[in-house]
């Protein structure tokens, strides 16, 4: 597909390449190839179920594709993220969130966002021995690491709960904490999965600022599904539409809103076409 | 919050409390209402059915006391607040508690009341407190339920007797060793079970704890098999044994280092005091590695597997090294185990053990350090106290972890203290609800 999208000729962040998943009999996600440049905002909808989160999950190492390649360009040279193991993934830069909240509950609100620090820590305290030792090294690291945590704490507004168990905080709250915890993991790519479900207009508002803040000041990119076509048509310069599991549309805000393939698919009629016989040689099925 | 009577119906309250009397009668029956008796020789049965009367009328009454008093029992979200106040209160009470176990273990052996029968208890029950904390450190802050714990106390105390008796090395080499081997052991075992969770996984290690004691039991050339291994050579102090000697020219014993009268009490006490050493040892690693980042991955992957995975946070490593280290200090424990009995066989290694360490754990609060030794406290010196209750010692054992459990369901000191804290503590009590 076209990266007109894109500007200049440098390698797009991810690049999505001809991506197949199949459960048994439900071909999840059909032959997709997208594009996600860096300091974008880049969104995925779709009717329900039409495989959002199965791209997500086969981008984040939580299913192995079972066709199709997942590059993310990085300074140190593309890694094919369908080769990762999960863990991998993240320390590679792409951090994700959860649909349903997946905090640690039970720890501090702090804690949660330490934990995401966890490779960089772990390096500091050389495998924990130096933390054993008290050594003065892993104290400065975990100072900074503390410091990180508190600016994400401040901008997030719960630095007075910083002490609560995560699990105790109100619904709002536990959403934009599950997003700084992903920054605390200093992501190159962030994917969230339907930031927006649960939260109230003023709190999609805030979202929204948030998620641009995100882009402009910190220079990330992002990956979203969301529902909520306010926030994804405020914020995002790029929209992939997809409707069981193949990509019906692609383009701007502006160019997908009068775009008659997506009406059709949001709108339930029959918007299916039969796939072009190269793309099912590439799927593997004839 | 309010404490406000919610009435009851009295008919429901009776028909609740047949109903329990019904089901205390089937199963007091058989179990209390015959008994088998050998009466010259041969086995007769004899009834004793006002027993069972007695015990069915109590439960009826129990039972009536039971509910009617719950009425008066607040509803369950909102004494809130109320529970809130009580772990503040506690968690500050129980580091004083802390400090004053502390001192009392540290004088234990100089003071009037204690002789040997109390060192030899505390003792015992010290071995049970470091197997505590060292399973806390994979059930309490990873998460993995582990049956099979047993194995590593044994593989300790086997590696230990085997290394001094074959190859005559002292007590202060094979100790280390010892808890190499187990831990060495706890990563190979880790590695096949690394993708199970939950009840998949308490089974797979109840299998391997099994699989190691049958091992025990049948490799008669190495392990002796049922017979044990005995003649196993008891510490010294620093090199200097307990042992009565003539020599009066050359100092090779503990008692003539020290210009003391020998007595057998000194290897008593050298031993409390060593595994008091080696228990603290296991609780400032542990209690150091919780607030490391390690510690806090194990916790991470106990709360929440996929979430942890996502951060970047290598579910395999992580998780083998709670079981290495839990299983080092297992092992290290079980090597205290063999050089202060003398003797080990696969008896000492049973299921039993294991579920008794994991109770432990369970009662006295997942993770919590201070639980470990009150619940090791409770079911380690009650049984002791309660020997000449004999036959019923079984049944207020099991009452005892039944009520523990209806109370306070997350164990004794479930209170979780945060890693790190940003605000002081004071400040908390201000917090908006």
């Amino acid at each position: 597909m076209s990266a007109a999208h894109l500007s200049g000729g440098a390698p797009p962040l991810l690049n999505v390449e001809h991506l197949s998943m199949r459960f048994g009999g439900l071909l999840a996600v059909d032959d997709l190839s997208f594009q996600a440049g860096a300091r974008e905002i880049t969104a995925i909808i779709g009717p329900n179920g039409a495989g959002k989160t199965t791209v997500f999950n086969c981008i984040t190492g939580f299913y192995r594709p079972d066709v199709g390649r997942v590059t993310l360009n990085t300074d140190r040279g593309p890694r094919y993220l369908e080769r990762l193991e999960g863990f991998r993934i993240a320390r590679a830069g792409v951090v994700r969130t959860f649909q349903n909240i997946r905090l640690f509950a039970n720890m501090s609100v702090l804690e949660n966002l330490l934990v995401a620090q966890h490779n960089h820590l772990m390096r500091a305290s050389l495998f924990s021995i130096a933390g054993l030792l008290g050594w003065c090294r892993y104290r400065r690291a975990e100072k900074a690491a503390v410091a990180l945590a508190c600016r994400w704490l401040e901008r997030i507004g719960l630095m007075d709960k910083a002490d609560w168990d995560a699990g105790r905080l109100a619904y709002g709250d536990q959403r934009r904490l599950e997003i700084a915890r992903a920054m605390c993991a200093q992501p190159k790519l962030l994917c969230l999965d339907e930031p927006a479900a649960g939260l109230n207009p003023r709190e999609s508002m805030a979202l929204s600022e948030l998620l641009q803040s995100l882009r402009d000041e910190e220079g990330i990119a992002l990956l979203l599904i969301e529902h909520d076509m306010g926030v994804v048509m405020q914020i995002s310069q790029h929209i992939i539409v997809l409707d069981y599991g193949r990509k019906i549309a692609e383009g701007s805000p502006r160019a997908i809103r009068s775009d008659a393939a997506v009406i059709r698919a949001y709108l339930g009629e029959n918007g299916t076409q039969p796939l072009p016989p190269e793309v099912m040689e590439d799927v593997g099925q004839s | 919050m309010s404490f406000s009577h919610r009435p009851i119906n009295p008919a429901d309250l009776f028909k609740d409390a047949a109903l329990a009397a019904l089901m205390a009668l089937i199963l007091a029956l058989p179990l209390i209402g015959f008994r088998s008796v050998a009466e010259g020789g041969q086995l007769a049965l004899t009834t004793r059915f006002d027993w069972v009367g007695i015990g069915v009328a109590g439960v009826f009454l129990g039972r009536l006391v039971l509910v009617y008093a719950s009425s008066f029992w607040p509803p369950s979200g909102a004494n809130f607040a109320l529970a809130e106040a009580v772990r503040e209160g506690m968690s500050r009470y129980v580091m004083a508690l802390a400090g004053m176990g502390l001192l009392l273990a540290l004088l234990l052996p100089f003071l009037p009341f204690s002789s040997r029968y109390v060192i030899d208890v505390a003792t015992g029950l010290l071995i049970y407190i470091m197997l505590g904390w060292g399973l806390n450190i994979v059930v309490g802050l990873a998460g993995l339920l582990d049956l099979g714990y047993v194995a590593f106390y044994a593989m300790g105390a086997y590696s230990y007797a085997l290394l001094a008796l074959q190859f005559d090395l002292s007590f202060w080499i094979c100790l280390p060793l010892a808890g190499l081997f187990a831990g060495l052991l706890g990563i190979v075992l880790g590695f096949p079970v690394l993708r199970l969770r939950g009840d998949y996984l308490a089974i797979v290690t109840l299998g391997f704890g099994e699989i190691i004691r049958i091992i025990l039991l049948n490799w008669y050339e190495i392990t002796g098999g049922p017979d044990g291994l005995s003649g196993i050579p008891r510490p010294s102090f620093f090199g200097l044994p307990f042992k009565p000697t003539t020599g009066e020219h050359e100092i090779s014993a503990f008692h003539q280092a020290f210009g003391l009268e020998f007595s057998g009490l000194h290897r008593v006490i050298f031993l409390y005091y060593l595994i008091l050493c080696l228990a603290l040892i296991t609780n400032f690693f542990t209690l150091r590695l919780r607030k490391l980042p390690l510690g806090r991955a194990w916790e991470a992957l106990r709360e929440d597997e996929i979430a942890s995975r996502s951060l970047g946070i290598n579910p395999r490593n992580t998780k083998l090294t709670a079981f290495g280290i839990g299983a080092t200090f297992g092992g290290l424990a079980g090597a205290f185990f063999a050089t202060r009995q003398g003797f080990i066989s696969p008896e000492s290694f049973t299921f039993v053990e294991s579920a008794t360490i994991l109770a432990i754990v369970v009662l006295g609060g997942m993770g919590s350090q201070i639980g470990v030794v009150v619940a090791a406290a409770l079911l380690i010196l009650l049984p002791e106290f309660g020997r000449e209750l004999e036959e019923f010692r079984m049944l207020v054992f099991g009452a005892a972890m039944v009520l523990i459990m209806a109370w306070r369901p997350r164990g004794l000191l479930a209170n979780r203290e945060p890693t790190l804290r940003l605000h002081r503590r004071d400040r908390r009590g201000g917090e908006p609800r």
